[in-house]
């Protein structure tokens, strides 16, 4: 989880990802954000998340993402 | 059939009141009819075009159905037999068929649109260097672009198992060919629009007035604002003029296409409305954008995120671009290697977008321009963060918020100015002239020349006024929402729109006293 | 919705539809002054005494006939249903029209208009159809006119036609909302300058001599109307033959042999300028192309001559009635005659 929180703070240092969680909602994270973060979380990770897992609920906040990992690496 | 012309409002009128009609399982049938009418009347030829599509997503969606079920049922017949890795194998195999069957959808679907759109512009391309080539006249069915991509991304959604494939070919053909939203949009989702169609729904009057409101109000950006400025739009491309001309057009071309589109859409969900469906939204209050990158998530909104779903993440996150990353990383550093799938993903979409805007360069160089923008913009972003930190006061008050807006919108018109022209070395010419041809006086004396007179730039003017003070008031909540709460006060507006389109919409064959003057016969 | 709030919703729409109706009042062009001939075809509708003979065509007959002279020399009463560049489908429906309210005992047809077969102007559409009274016939003349730019719905709206015009409206816009002023004698357009014809121009050679097909087919539909309700069709072909409007030997024969095939009489007044006694010095005030008052009087004075003699129009100059209303007539045209000249 805290490495997931480096690699958000990476890409928005002005934002604190504890505390939000309607990340996709509130524009924070655009569709860019989520490649350079997936290209990020599959090497951090070893996994691979498909297009089709790119929702608004996988990436609404930190905690919903580090679930979509968990599901994507237990599976 | 234009949504202003008297057939269109007859097949319309026609429709809806066939509609309330029936009983609620059948109204679906009243849409399909009206939809191949509409598509009838613009000619008989193009129909097979659309069958074609329907038919094919029709067909390769419940083969991909059907495979995805056998799948599911056969993992589920043999759950204990199976370990973990069997399981997860049998799964990546029924996959990859899968997508097999979706390209081969995809190819057949997209060929058509490629090979009718695009053939001659390819073509023209090679004839530079074959001159005795000949270019073939193929025609554009209607509304090509749109409903192929609604029925492609209609594909991949039951490829993702995001939709379940529709077993009722005609159940289907209404998806594909919903009559409101044919010419221009917006390109629904399988998931969001076909079970509304189906679903039995009493009489609202409430969303049917707001739904009336909305047409009208559509009509009115479309008529009295977009159509009018159009006059003067097409005057300035016509002569070429330069230098301040240059920006005029840019500003007035800004309110042609946003009163002709964000009205178009206006007139396509308000009809919807009337028939108690409900389409997506396509335009967020665009033109208060404070970057490009905003801009494009509150304009055309659908098309957007038609391209984000569908080819960006798609293409951004598949297995080859991921290699290509871990690569670069390797070997060109981490700050490269994180920014080479975005980049190539993000220049691909955008290339793609501006062709599907249309087959020439114009529009190829218009999407490449907004995607520079863009990348640009992402890449300066330490530094607006440090400007941020060191004048916070400056940063966050409304002045600047109202700068930004005012820069976005300034240099998304001229982009768009590539769309008027239609040649881009033209273009790139006339922006050069902004900055070495100050004929502000000039411009400013010749305005009536441009085919509108005093009057018809005052309506202009009042019109875009209108529109100016709506979208501020209904930043909150649309004003048809709360217009639509108070019949009376709604029918007075809607009587008054009515009135102010009929006489000063610019519509029909202009009045021109000259022609009534008797010529000597 | 409560009640109440439907009736008010009502009420609303009821003074929208008020207000466009008198807004489509306001921005109809009026007429009365500068192009006159728009406001021709209304006007036939406020005569309200019989005709015998009724005149068809475009300023071949509203220019070179006038109604006041047939009555005062022949006691023949007549009305001119022309207007500008009157096609010959015009022609047919005017007449159809015309059927509606009376009968004439003849009707002439001035054969100018057969050589188009296409519509040349929307306005003059207009100009022809605007005025025509609601009816089954105005709507299959609309259909039969239309040119591809035009809709079917600015017809029975003009409002969608003219609603630009709140951009040039004019003191004559509110004083004829309700009313309009004559502006001919019976369908006679009154022209009294005087411009000499100085120069005899003939038309350019003509690539296809044919005339249209479609204009036969009107003719024959009037012919047969003529025949059905036992009207006399007289055909004629004004004096004028100038430049632009020149009337060629090809197009004669064809008329002649049409004629003759369908046993119609065919005047062709040009080579019977010096019988009528046309003066091109003072007889026209254009150079030539149409007739002045003076030109059209010694038309009509001949012409009226072929209608009591070849047709046996009657004289209805003992009838009181008629003849004070015919009265009336006349000293009106005098009146403009005198204070135009």
């Amino acid at each position: 989880m805290e490495k997931l929180y480096e690699i958000l703070k990476s890409l928005h240092p002005d934002v604190d990802f504890t505390a939000q969680d309607d990340l996709i909602g509130e524009g924070i994270l655009d569709s860019l954000d989520i490649v350079t973060l997936i290209t990020e979380i599959n090497s951090a990770y070893d996994v691979s998340i498909p297009a089709e897992e790119i929702l608004p609920e996988n990436f609404c906040s930190a905690s919903a993402i580090y679930d979509l990992i968990t599901r994507l690496d237990e599976a | 059939m234009q949504f202003n012309s008297i057939p269109f409002l007859l097949l319309l009128s026609a429709a809806l009141i066939l509609y309330y009609c029936l009983p609620g399982r059948r109204r679906w049938y009243v849409l399909l009819a009206a939809s191949y009418l509409y598509y009838l009347a613009a000619g008989a030829e193009y129909l097979i075009f659309i069958v074609y599509t329907t038919a094919v997503s029709y067909v390769t969606a419940l083969l991909l159905q059907r495979r995805a079920d056998a799948e599911n049922a056969e993992l589920e017949a043999n759950r204990d037999a199976l370990t973990k890795e069997e399981r997860k194998a049998r799964r990546a195999k029924g996959k990859k068929q899968r997508f097999r069957i979706l390209v081969g959808g995809l190819v057949l679907g997209f060929g058509m649109l490629a090979v009718l759109k695009y053939t001659a512009f390819v073509l023209s391309g090679v004839q530079l260097f074959v001159p005795s080539l000949r270019i073939p006249d193929l025609l554009l069915p209607l509304g090509i672009s749109f409903y192929t991509f609604q029925s492609m991304g209609y594909l991949i959604d039951v490829y993702r198992g995001k939709a379940q494939a529709e077993r009722n070919p005609l159940r289907f053909a209404l998806f594909v060919s919903y009559f409101p939203q044919l010419l221009q949009g917006p390109i629904s989702r399988f998931g969001d629009l076909a079970h509304q169609f189906f679903e039995e729904r009493g009489f609202d009057g409430a969303r049917f007035r707001a739904g009336l409101a909305r047409t009208v109000w559509g009509y009115f950006k479309k008529m009295v604002v977009a159509d009018t400025a159009m006059i003067a739009v097409q005057a300035l491309v016509e002569q070429k003029l330069t230098g301040a001309y240059v920006v005029l057009l840019i500003l007035l071309y800004s309110a042609v296409i946003y009163g002709d589109f964000t009205g178009g859409i206006d007139i396509t969900i308000g009809i919807s409305e009337l028939f108690g469906i409900r389409l997506k939204e396509n335009f967020d209050r665009p033109f208060s954008s404070r970057s490009v990158k905003e801009y494009w998530r509150r304009w055309h909104i659908t098309m957007g995120t038609w391209f984000t779903d569908y080819v960006f993440y798609p293409l951004s996150v598949c297995a080859p671009m991921q290699r290509l990353s871990k690569w670069s990383r390797a070997h060109l550093g981490p700050a490269l290697g994180k920014r080479i799938p975005v980049y190539i993903a993000t220049i691909v979409t955008w290339f793609l977008t501006g062709l599907w805007h249309g087959a020439g360069w114009n529009f190829i160089v218009w999407g490449l321009l907004n995607c520079l923008c863009i990348l640009v913009s992402q890449e300066l972003q330490p530094l607006w963060l440090r400007w941020q930190a060191a004048a916070p006061r400056l940063s966050s008050s409304r002045i600047w918020g109202c700068w930004q807006a005012v820069r976005t919108f300034l240099l998304m018109g001229l982009i768009r100015s590539l769309d008027c022209y239609r040649n881009v070395p033209l273009t790139f010419r006339l922006w050069g002239s902004m900055f070495t041809d100050f004929n502000w006086g000039e411009m400013l004396g010749s305005l009536t020349k441009l085919g509108l007179t005093p009057a018809d730039w005052g309506v202009l003017a009042a019109g875009i006024l209108v529109l100016f003070t709506a979208s501020m008031l209904g930043k909150r909540e649309p004003l048809r929402e709360r217009l639509s709460r108070r019949p009376v006060l709604l029918c007075v507006c809607l009587t008054l729109g009515v009135i102010v389109i009929l006489l000063f919409g610019s519509y029909g064959i202009g009045y021109d006293a000259g022609d009534f003057i008797y010529g000597q016969f | 919705m409560r009640k109440k709030q439907w009736i008010a919703c009502l009420c609303i729409l009821l003074c929208g539809g008020v207000f466009l109706w008198f807004a489509q009042l306001l921005l109809e062009p009026k007429y009365m002054s500068g192009n006159r001939e728009g406001a021709m075809t209304a006007e036939y509708y406020s005569d309200g005494s019989p005709h015998d003979v009724l005149f068809l065509g475009d300023c071949e007959v509203y220019e070179c006939y006038t109604p006041p002279t047939l009555w005062a020399e022949y006691g023949i009463t007549s009305y001119i249903r022309g207007t500008p560049q009157q096609l010959v489908w015009h022609s047919y429906y005017l007449l159809e029209e015309t059927l509606r309210y009376e009968t004439p005992k003849a009707v002439v047809f001035n054969v100018y208009a057969m050589r188009y077969g296409e519509p040349q102007n929307e306005a003059y559409n207009r100009i022809v159809l605007d005025g025509m009274h609601f009816s089954t016939v105005k709507l299959r003349a609309i259909w039969a006119s239309m040119t591809e730019e035009e809709s079917f719905a600015s017809y029975l709206f003009p409002l969608l036609r003219y609603h630009s015009r709140w951009k040039e409206l004019e003191q004559a816009d509110f004083q004829y909302l309700f009313h309009r002023d004559p502006v001919t004698h019976n369908g006679y357009l009154m022209q009294t300058d005087v411009v000499p014809k100085e120069l005899d121009i003939e038309g350019e050679p003509l690539s296809d001599p044919a005339l249209p097909q479609i204009c036969f087919e009107y003719l024959d539909r009037m012919r047969t109307l003529c025949e059905e309700k036992g009207i006399q069709l007289i055909l004629v072909k004004a004096p004028t033959n100038f430049w632009g409007y020149y009337w060629y030997d090809e197009w004669e024969e064809q008329i002649v042999s049409y004629a003759g095939e369908n046993d119609l009489p065919y005047y062709n007044f040009i080579p019977l300028e010096e019988e009528i006694g046309l003066d091109w010095s003072t007889d026209t005030y254009d150079g030539g192309a149409h007739l002045n008052v003076s030109g059209a009087e010694k038309l009509t004075s001949y012409f009226g001559k072929i209608l009591r003699e070849e047709f046996g129009l009657e004289d209805h100059r003992a009838d009181a009635e008629l003849s004070a209303v015919w009265q009336e007539k006349c000293s009106a045209y005098e009146a403009e005659k005198n204070g135009g000249t």
